[in-house]
């Protein structure tokens, strides 16, 4: 009895392995000892340690079973939430004889206990609804048969292409006719805003800092072949922070759109190389909002503010850089807000395409309508509840922000009910490709009435493989850890990834979009001109929705 | 798929001539409905040159309706005809099937030509909204110079159902469809050809890209830009914005519905102009499978394919009579002693258009941006 008095009964806030997220199941019999999972774990969710073993042995002809304590190392997991599992499966994949693996853990209680220090819990990634999105429910139901036939993906011409900037009212044109050839009417003297004919994806705003130099690197790189060898003209936003300065000065700036945020980083440095720019950027993307974290701000941590970072931003090294929730100069989307597009067109000679984009919100219409008579504005960006960040609270990301798809209905029947839906392109994203469907996503989201999507969170996962998933997976872009070396920039880690494979992977994550695109296009009937607002293909199993969307219900 | 045959001439033909010619495209269409549309009018409407003409369906109470309707706005009815009615087995006779000459009020003394046709836009959008909850009222078209006639049924039967062989009605341009019903009821709106001010169009088959275009057509907030009840409707809709409204040229047509790509809009001497237009009228594209055959006020005629060219169209005739049909027995029926070696196949980049008097044919040439004077099949 007097050995027992020393054990440990209370156990009460102590937390066990059914609270956690993921539990690690190590396979003794299979591992040897090699630590790499050790090593790879970005959270320290496993250890390695020694346990006290009693076994039972017998040895000579005649059985005489003999009880020995044994020491042995063992694979433990933490539990404490500090050092959480976060399912990311890096373990998994180094272990030499896959003695090890996460397995997910639909009874846990995270969310009840990551608030410790009364800090709430803090993640990159996406909102953790695993469920298929609206857009995934979206079936195409018009499909041409025998009245009309289908057209052939592999052969007849497609041109899915969308166009980025504002587009004149037909009745606005200034054309005139000579010789029965129409020509411009000079005379007129009307402002013929500027616009780029381009890829209906959009690469997302992911900003040189928060993901790697290679991840940045690679998809930049991706984006100018498939521009100058592919054909296929895509473009992608910078985020906010800046572009590095060779880039500023190359002929590849064409392909990029710059984004302007409430921190400003990196303007400094747009700014200094305006006269030196041989080429125009795509467009201009002033951020006003993010899907992901709706009215809140950026910020990108003291640790990935190496001096790379720092120069292109215009800021010391290794301090935290926060971008305001709010432009500070915004007080009203009338005035300020037309200044500073307006301020930003004059900056670019009137000749690059300028932007707002906005988190989705049911006051979508308001700002649309203001949008709808700034002659400066080129198009509007909305970003859905489902949109990515490299850094949020938990709060936002989850329970925060509109789904894309009504969001989107709604703008584009407004302008509809304008006669603008020509005149004003609508840019959707958020949780565009969140189950892989990329390109089935993207056409119903332009036959809701989009112009053109905007992708993030899947084009890393396609092109590097980013672990994160709606299981909350991984999911640790804020804190600098990145096991993969997309959204790190610790060399350690981001040598890990390889840009020329970054960059080969969009090329045929897009070549093969434009394929799928062409397969949906193609049953329906469609081919020369992107099939914006095409309702009447589009079905759905749920009444509900499809009386809301304005789309037909199918069962 | 249906069927189409018009007729442009420098003389007076009856309509039975494009009636004759549906009846060997009868593998084409199902003979559930033709539409007739004639212009430039002879036998009995030929001194009746510049009043406009009410051509349409109504019931007794919706004749009441219409004659307390037109007295109201001012309008004299001074001339009054109706096809001479045959009965024939499967066809049911609606009502009263009328074509009114009226004066215009007093009050269009002053009035520019421009104002008057809205007037007459005006009035017969009015009756069609006032007669299409019960059907007491059918309204095909308003204009100067312009007959409609549209019933179910087989194009043959319909010829002697409405006596059209009799010669009371001819004209020089003459549109009939012979229809094949596909995706809507039968509902003699979404019957074509369809007419909107001067503009008259028909088309053989399905637009896989309606509802965007009549949702654009619709936010023009013109008021002529309804019904729909078609979704080859937008077709006439479309070249009456691009020629009317927004005052291009005919052969702009072909470049708002089926644009270039872009290397080939840097080709044209306009390309400058082209990529605005293309740009801004994004919405107005088709992507078939069509063959739209049409006029114009000034009775221009043309045909114009799907930038695939999935339906078929012919152009042939001799000069004083020049058909723009589907199929060449059409053609044949109709113009038999003629140089078949002219004939006109449109392709993906052409637009066949004939000036009034059907004297010459012009073919566009989409690509090159110019005028072909003959496009011959054998060459």
């Amino acid at each position: 009895m007097t050995g027992l008095i020393n054990v440990n009964c209370d156990f009460n806030h102590q937390l066990s392995i059914k609270e956690f997220p993921y539990i690690v199941r190590w396979r003794d019999d299979r591992c040897k000892r090699c630590g790499q999972c050790l090593s790879v774990c970005p959270t320290g969710a496993i250890k390695p340690s020694v346990k006290s073993v009693r076994i039972v042995e017998s040895q000579g002809q005649i059985p005489k079973p003999i009880v020995k304590t044994k020491v042995i190392h063992v694979i433990e997991q933490a539990k404490d939430m500090e050092n959480y599992c976060t399912g990311c499966a890096m373990c998994q994949l180094v272990c030499p004889n896959d003695a090890i693996e996460p397995e997910f853990n639909p009874q846990h209680k995270f969310y009840t206990f990551k608030n410790k220090g009364g800090e709430p819990y803090k993640r990159g990634g996406r909102r953790n609804d695993p469920n298929p999105s609206t857009l995934d429910r979206i079936k195409f139901t018009r499909i041409s048969m025998l009245t009309d036939p289908a057209l052939d993906a592999g052969r007849h011409e497609f041109r899915v292409r969308t166009y980025l900037g504002r587009l004149l009212q037909p009745e606005n044109l200034p054309l005139t006719t000579k010789n029965g050839l129409i020509t411009i009417d000079r005379e007129k003297e009307e402002f013929i805003p500027p616009v780029r004919e381009i890829f209906p994806v959009m690469i997302g705003s992911m900003s040189v800092g928060a993901l790697s130099p290679p991840m940045w690197e690679g998809l930049a790189m991706g984006v100018a072949y498939l521009n100058e060898v592919d054909g296929i003209p895509i473009v992608m936003c910078t985020g906010e922070g800046g572009v590095p300065p060779r880039l500023l000065r190359s002929r590849y700036l064409k392909y990029f759109v710059l984004q302007i945020a409430s921190g400003y980083f990196g303007w400094d440095e747009i700014i200094h190389s305006l006269p030196h720019m041989v080429v125009d950027p795509a467009a201009i993307e002033i951020k006003y909002g993010q899907g992901a974290k709706p009215g809140d701000g950026g910020l990108l941590m003291a640790q990935k503010v190496i001096k790379l970072i720092a120069k292109i931003r215009g800021v010391p090294e290794r301090v935290d850089l926060a971008s305001p929730p709010t432009h500070q100069t915004k007080y009203s989307i009338e005035e300020a807000v037309a200044k500073m597009i307006q301020s930003m067109s004059m900056a670019f000679g009137f000749r690059v395409p300028v932007y707002p984009k906005i988190s989705g919100t049911k006051t979508a219409t308001a700002v649309l309508n203001n949008l709808a008579r700034n002659p400066y504005a080129a198009a509007l960006a909305i970003d859905g509840e489902d949109g990515g960040t490299g850094a949020a609270y938990n709060v936002s990301l989850d329970k925060m922000g509109h789904p894309i798809a009504s969001n989107v209905r709604d703008c584009y029947l407004e302008l509809v009910r304008q006669g603008r839906q020509n005149e004003l392109p609508i840019i959707a994203g958020g949780g565009i490709g969140k189950k892989g469907n990329l390109a089935s996503n993207t056409a119903a989201l332009i036959m809701l009435g989009a112009s053109a999507v905007q992708v993030g969170k899947y084009i890393m996962q396609a092109t590097a493989e980013c672990l994160g998933d709606e299981y909350n997976r991984c999911n640790l872009c804020n804190t600098g850890k990145c096991p993969r070396g997309i959204a790190t920039q610790d060399p350690k880690l981001y040598r890990r990834l390889d840009s020329e494979k970054v960059a080969e992977r969009l090329v045929e994550v897009i070549r093969a979009c434009e394929m799928e695109l062409k397969k949906i296009f193609a049953p329906m009937g469609r081919s020369t001109e992107l099939p914006i607002g095409m309702s009447d293909a589009l079905g759905i199993d749920d009444k509900d929705m499809a009386e809301r969307l304005q789309i037909n219900y199918v069962c | 798929m249906c069927r189409l045959a018009a007729i442009t001439s420098s003389r007076y033909i009856s309509p039975e001539e494009n009636i004759y010619a549906l009846e060997t495209m009868k593998e084409g269409h199902d003979g559930s409905g033709m539409g007739l549309i004639l212009k430039d009018l002879g036998g009995v409407f030929e001194g009746l040159k510049g009043y406009p003409i009410l051509s349409g369906i109504c019931t007794d109470k919706g004749l009441n309706m219409l004659d307390e309707f037109m007295d109201m706005h001012g309008f004299r009815l001074i001339f009054q005809w109706s096809p001479r009615i045959r009965p024939v087995r499967g066809i049911m006779k609606r009502g009263h099937y009328f074509a009114r000459v009226y004066e215009y009020p007093e009050n269009c003394k002053d009035m520019t030509e421009e104002q008057k046709e809205m007037l007459l836009l005006n009035i017969r959008v009015s009756l069609r909204k006032m007669g299409e909850d019960d059907g007491s009222i059918i309204v095909f078209s308003f204009y100067p110079d312009v007959l409609s006639l549209k019933e179910v049924g087989d194009p043959l039967e319909l010829g002697e159902f409405f006596s059209l062989d009799n010669r009371e009605v001819t004209a020089k341009i003459i549109l009939a469809q012979g229809r094949q019903n596909t995706n809507y009821s039968i509902n003699l709106y979404a019957c074509h050809p369809f007419f909107i001010q001067g503009f008259a169009t028909m088309t053989n088959g399905e637009n896989t890209a309606f509802v965007p275009i009549r949702e654009f057509l619709l936010s023009r907030r013109f008021v002529g830009y309804m019904g729909y009840n078609s979704d080859s409707e937008v077709f006439t809709h479309i070249l009456h914005y691009t020629v009317k409204r927004l005052g291009l040229p005919i052969q702009y047509y072909k470049d708002v519905i089926t644009p270039l790509n872009q290397q080939e809009i840097d080709l044209r001497p306009e390309k400058e102009s082209l990529n605005l237009m293309k740009m801004s009228l994004r919405y107005l594209v088709i992507d078939g499978p069509n063959c739209v055959i049409g006029f114009t006020p000034d009775g221009t005629c043309f045909m114009v394919q799907d930038s695939k060219k999935l339906r078929p169209g012919a152009v042939g005739g001799v000069p004083g009579k020049y058909c723009l049909m589907s199929e060449i027995c059409g053609i044949d029926k109709v113009v038999s002693e003629r140089d078949r070696t002219k004939d006109i196949f449109p392709m993906k980049y052409h637009m066949v258009i004939i000036p009034p008097e059907a004297q010459e044919v012009l073919v566009w040439d989409q690509l090159k941006g110019e005028f072909i004077r003959e496009l011959r099949l054998a060459a």
